[in-house]
């Protein structure tokens, strides 16, 4: 049977004690996934998976609250599952994780700089390792390795990490991280660094997706960037402003960030943000040795403490 | 004046003549985004696409000092403390170059809010008078587009200055107003002759593409028959993540936030954007939110554009097809769909 349909059978036995279950459905062009809540057997049909399936649907999980909920989980999406049992933002009863073996998903930016634009596409279809999209009236056969996010190209997790039900044949291979992207931005001045951020923060439109998409950003609602009582941050839109909200983002996630990439992913206007995440996580890892939703009985390393940390020299200067 | 011809390569000497007099704003590529910058020298201009964000900010910015305020002591009496208030009014005289018919079209929107009887808004209409629109119809619309759907087309020259029509070569352009008129005679054109015929097959075949339009006639009522069934929302709203990417990306959306930003004895009192899609847009200072959940915002959303708005302006539907908040959307929601669903969901349940 194929994957698809095995988890569509799965999902269809849990569904009559669950509240809905989270997964995909084909969105409104070929190369657009979207998520689907699904309720009945019908919402299950509709249901698709593919390298398309983009999204962290992990991000729903917290607003979700005190409803039994079902979630399909790729590698990565099941480390923001894990990360949020970890911190008991959600209650283990009520999460029933479906989770899937992943090879990759594409990232639809990089589709976007292969066709010239993302607004005429007719069709897309997936066949082995290629994606073979038709736009604008001429036909592209993309090599999934091109196209996939660079999430993907580092991931060591490919299977679900905590599933109830596992469904389809585990991925064997699990690729190293060692933070290349992170090392080669810090290679430049600090003054390439400064002009860098500046240049894209400019652009930013504090619309709060990158928030908003993040399953680890739980304060949403009441956020300093927008609270008003008391007012914390300015409403001005000047880079030092958006670039102050986007630090806060960072070392509100510190050790905590499990690196979907959602927050770039979500950015309208296309601001890197998850070189600002690794850069942090690579500080994380080398301190605490410590990863992201990876062990669901560790303890974040920001909410323990340690007289002596193994990694942290106290009194040596 | 007559429609005239723009070679391609003349398009830049053109802009800039039009910059020694205005603020001239052209799409420019930053990143992954498209977006409306001054125009300068020497820098790509993408005309190929409809740009990342509208031109919004040219005449509604982003975030706006509207007046600067000053506390001081009375020297004759130091018990008393004045306040001195500067007004801020910004009259650039601008003029945008390369957006498209919808992004222009938007502003027809915020006119009937901020140019009314009941109210008008200084700061809003100085900027607007003294912005001009030279607009780019569209030869290929992209998935997202549905201006044919809300009263207009990929050639409507309704809100702009001036409509340029790509063509093999160059571009066709035609006066709108009178504005428009005077900023031509600074162009290098030729007489439009053969190219002029061209144009009007651009526009036709656009409009073909875009297909038939549904009916949306029925979307005022429905929406509004729907109001109390959170059911109903509850479903389409479920994958949205309550951010503001669709409300800021979109040429219609109105809605601002004033605070005091005061530092000290001095301060300015800020307008910027703000969106219903926000929970604490609606935060009343008691405590209580008549719109507490996502469900109950992007009803807003939908039903503000498509209902409420054309309710008390003529039947105008204050949005203009653009479809920046369905590409642009995290979570891919689309507003066609939910406003195609409230038709046929009331009529089932009539
Ligand atoms: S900060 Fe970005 S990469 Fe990290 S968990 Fe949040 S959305 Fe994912
Ligand atoms: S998603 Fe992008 S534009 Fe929106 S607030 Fe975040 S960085 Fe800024
Ligand atoms: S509809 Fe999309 S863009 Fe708009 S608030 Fe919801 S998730 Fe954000
Ligand atoms: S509601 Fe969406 S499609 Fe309509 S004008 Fe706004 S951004 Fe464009």
């Amino acid at each position: 049977m194929e994957l698809l349909d095995q988890l569509k059978e799965k999902i269809k036995e849990r569904l009559p004690e669950l509240d809905v279950v989270i997964g995909w459905e084909q969105g409104f062009d070929p190369l657009h996934a979207t998520p689907l809540f699904m309720r009945t057997e019908e919402d299950v049909d509709r249901l698709v998976f593919s390298p398309l399936c983009v999204h962290n649907l992990a991000s729903h999980l917290t607003g979700l609250k005190g409803k039994k909920v079902g979630i399909v989980v790729k590698g990565c999406d099941s480390r923001s599952v894990v990360e949020l049992l970890q911190e008991k933002l959600l209650v283990r009863e009520d999460v029933t994780v479906f989770g899937l073996p992943c090879t990759g998903v594409v990232s639809l930016k990089k589709i976007k700089h292969a066709l010239g634009g993302l607004d005429k596409v007719a069709s897309a279809e997936f066949n082995g390792n290629e994606l073979k999209v038709s736009a604008a009236g001429a036909a592209r056969v993309l090599p999934l390795n091109e196209i996939a996010a660079d999430k993907c190209g580092r991931c060591q997790y490919h299977n679900a990490l905590l599933s109830d039900v596992f469904v389809g044949a585990p991925v064997e291979a699990a690729a190293e991280d060692n933070y290349a992207d992170v090392e080669a931005f810090q290679a430049k001045s600090p003054q390439e660094q400064a002009a860098y951020w500046r240049d894209a923060m400019q652009r930013c439109l504090r619309c709060y997706a990158c928030r908003n998409a993040c399953p680890m950003c739980v304060c949403r609602d009441h956020c300093v960037a927008q609270s008003r009582e008391p007012h914390w941050m300015t409403q001005q839109d000047t880079v030092q402003e958006k670039w102050f909200f986007q630090m806060i983002h960072a070392l509100h996630l510190a050790g905590r960030c499990t690196e979907c990439g959602e927050c770039e992913r979500a950015c309208p206007v296309g601001i890197p943000l998850l070189l600002l995440k690794r850069k942090i996580n690579k500080e994380i890892k080398e301190l605490f040795d410590y990863q992201a939703g990876t062990k669901i009985d560790a303890t974040p390393p920001l909410l323990s403490f340690k007289v002596e940390e193994e990694n942290i020299n106290e009194r040596g200067w | 004046m007559a429609a005239k011809y723009l070679k391609k390569e003349n398009l830049v000497s053109w802009l800039q003549t039009l910059a020694k007099e205005r603020l001239t704003l052209v799409p420019r590529r930053e990143g992954d985004a498209v977006v409306f910058r001054p125009f300068a020298p020497g820098q790509d201009i993408p005309l190929d696409q409809q740009a990342t964000t509208p031109p919004k900010a040219a005449v509604f910015p982003q975030c706006e000092p509207l007046l600067a305020f000053k506390y001081a002591k009375d020297p004759e009496n130091p018990g008393k403390v004045g306040v001195q208030v500067k007004e801020k009014l910004g009259d650039t005289p601008s003029v945008v170059v390369g957006c498209r018919p919808c992004d222009a079209r938007g502003f027809l929107t915020f006119d009937r809010v901020y140019d009314s009887d009941r109210a008008s808004d200084l700061n809003y209409l100085t900027r607007r008078r003294n912005t001009l629109f030279a607009t780019l119809a569209c030869d290929e619309p992209a998935s997202t587009c549905f201006c044919n759907w809300v009263g207009s087309g990929p050639a409507d020259a309704e809100g702009s200055d001036i409509l340029m029509v790509p063509v093999e070569g160059g571009f066709v352009l035609e006066p709108v107003t009178e504005a428009g008129e005077k900023l031509m005679e600074q162009a290098p054109l030729e007489d439009a002759g053969d190219k002029a015929a061209l144009a009007e097959a651009v526009k036709e075949n656009a409009a073909k593409a875009l297909g038939e339009a549904p009916d949306l006639s029925q979307a005022r009522e429905k929406l509004l028959s729907l109001f109390d069934n959170m059911d109903f929302w509850e479903g389409v709203s479920a994958k949205c993540i309550s951010c503001g990417a669709c409300t800021y990306l979109c040429p219609t959306c109105y809605c601002f936030n004033i605070t005091d930003e005061q530092s000290g004895a001095e301060g300015v009192r800020l307008r910027t954007w703000d969106n219903c899609m926000s929970y604490l847009f609606t935060m009343e200072a008691s405590g209580h939110n008549p719109r507490p959940t996502k469900a109950h915002r992007l009803k807003n959303r939908v039903g503000h554009k498509f209902s409420y708005y054309p309710d008390i302006h003529d039947g105008h539907i204050a949005c203009c097809g653009c479809g920046r908040c369905i590409k642009s959307c995290p979570s891919s929601v689309d507003i066609r769909q939910i406003v195609l669903q409230a038709i046929a969901a009331s009529a089932a349940s009539e």
